[in-house]
């Protein structure tokens, strides 16, 4: 892990959070730098969600501090998705909110690569759980965010689409992005240097 | 990092395409979209069974009834203003991504109001006509509505806003909006009433005006600062 400050994306001090009277980590330090896969590992209910919320800074109900050095992109676990859209619908909101130039061909270019050819204009309530999570990750492709944010990037998706998810991850790293996925399956992310986080249930 | 392009978030866009988005998922799930117009003009139609068939006596009461009915029409809507965004997720990504987010709210009420307050404002005469309003405050009515719709969906979103995370947010969501919705209701209604009176309604209408101006300026900041707190 690099200490140069151009090349940390993330930096979280001494994060503590507590939900309902459990606490859910304490004093927990983490930086992500470029080119670092870190896997946030953890049982069901210890905090993963939680913690990448927080990086994500979409809630501030916790203690420490957390420094992000660039765009971030978060997948929830709420895929992000609207049901009465088509993926090319969807995938245009996101290039617009994001700011990135991306003509409708160049969408589409990222659909078929997410395995999604032919789907392009099919409403997304259509599809199954597995080819909405494609949709959902496709915008990652055009975010041009240094640094994600995956929750549970393998839910409900096939070993094809599981493979995807590690090219993609694989390739942001090799381009000087980073990545924090909280998952429980291994995310086998091919050379990544992986940092798994056992928190404390 | 250098090849990762990085480009400027622009806000005519966003605004575009927020309206664009939110106007065509209205679209595709049209139900939706025309159930507070139908409230509206079953509503217009009980009033004449409820107080009697007097010509006279609908007249009286037809500004008072068709501006509550706009407003509670306007609530019955609110409620999914943000909730269904809140559930699919693409809110968290709007507060993540929307910079500022201030502009997505206010491209999400403009759509909202273009599908609710809208039509609303351009059935409104069809409903005057049922409670024998006189035709001569027929443009005065239209006029305040136009003004005083979009009002009331801009500070509803700041009550829907916070109340997004809540899981019975609508009880508590009318109990915040509809007293701010008071001056809209006596300015709107009372211009109404004064151009029936023979008296010039234009300093209500004014003041209206001022009202949305404000309402439009202010709002979508306490509304974005609300969905930060709804979401946590």
């Amino acid at each position: 892990m690099t200490s140069e400050p151009e090349h940390c994306l993330l930096h979280a001090r001494s994060l503590s959070c507590e939900r309902d009277g459990r606490l859910l980590f304490a004093k927990l330090d983490l930086t992500i730098a470029a080119g670092d896969v870190v896997e946030l590992r953890g049982p069901n209910g210890s905090g993963k969600t939680t913690l990448l919320r927080c990086l994500a800074g979409l809630t501030a109900d916790f203690e420490g501090d957390v420094e992000r050095h660039t765009p971030i992109a978060y997948c929830g676990h709420r895929g992000g998705l609207k049901a009465e859209l088509t993926p090319l619908e969807n995938l245009r909101w996101y290039a617009a909110l994001a700011g990135v130039d991306v003509g409708v061909g160049g969408l589409c270019e990222q659909l078929d690569a997410m395995g999604l050819e032919g789907y392009a204009l099919t409403p997304c309530q259509q599809l199954s759980a597995g080819q909405q999570r494609r949709v959902a990750l496709a915008r990652l492709r055009f975010a041009s965010a240094p640094l994600w944010l995956l929750d549970e990037p393998l839910t409900s998706l096939d070993e094809h689409g599981c493979a995807l998810v590690r090219d993609l991850l694989d390739a942001h790293r090799r381009a000087g992005g980073g990545a924090i996925c909280a998952t429980h399956a291994a995310l086998e992310v091919a050379g990544a240097r992986t940092q798994s986080l056992g928190l404390r249930a | 990092m250098s090849e990762i392009a990085i480009a400027e978030p622009r806000i005519g866009r966003l605004l575009t395409a927020q309206i664009r988005r939110d106007l065509t998922v209205a679209f595709r799930s049209p139900g939706e979209m025309i159930n507070p117009l139908v409230f509206y003009l079953i509503a217009v139609t009980l009033f004449p069974f409820g107080v009697g068939p007097g010509v006279e006596r609908n007249a009286a009461i037809a500004a008072g009834v068709l501006w509550v009915l706009a407003l509670l029409a306007t609530l019955l809507a609110l409620d999914a203003l943000f909730r269904r965004d809140y559930d699919d997720g693409t809110l968290e990504q709007l507060a993540l991504h929307a910079d500022p987010l201030f502009v997505g709210v206010l491209a999400k009420v403009l759509a909202h109001w273009l599908v609710t307050g809208l039509p609303l404002t351009v059935f409104a005469p069809l409903g005057a006509l049922m409670l024998h309003l006189d035709p001569a405050a027929m443009p005065t009515l239209v006029v305040t509505l136009l003004l005083g719709t979009p009002i009331l969906s801009v500070i509803g979103s700041v009550g829907a806003a916070l109340t997004v995370g809540l899981r019975r947010g609508a009880a508590l969501l009318a109990l915040i909006v509809l007293p701010l919705y008071i001056p809209v209701l006596i300015l709107g209604a009372g211009a109404v009433t004064a151009r029936l009176d023979g008296l010039d309604p234009t300093p209500q209408i004014v003041w209206l005006a001022a009202l949305l101006a404000f309402a439009l300026t202010s709002a979508p900041f306490a509304a974005a600062q609300g969905l930060r707190v709804g979401l946590e």
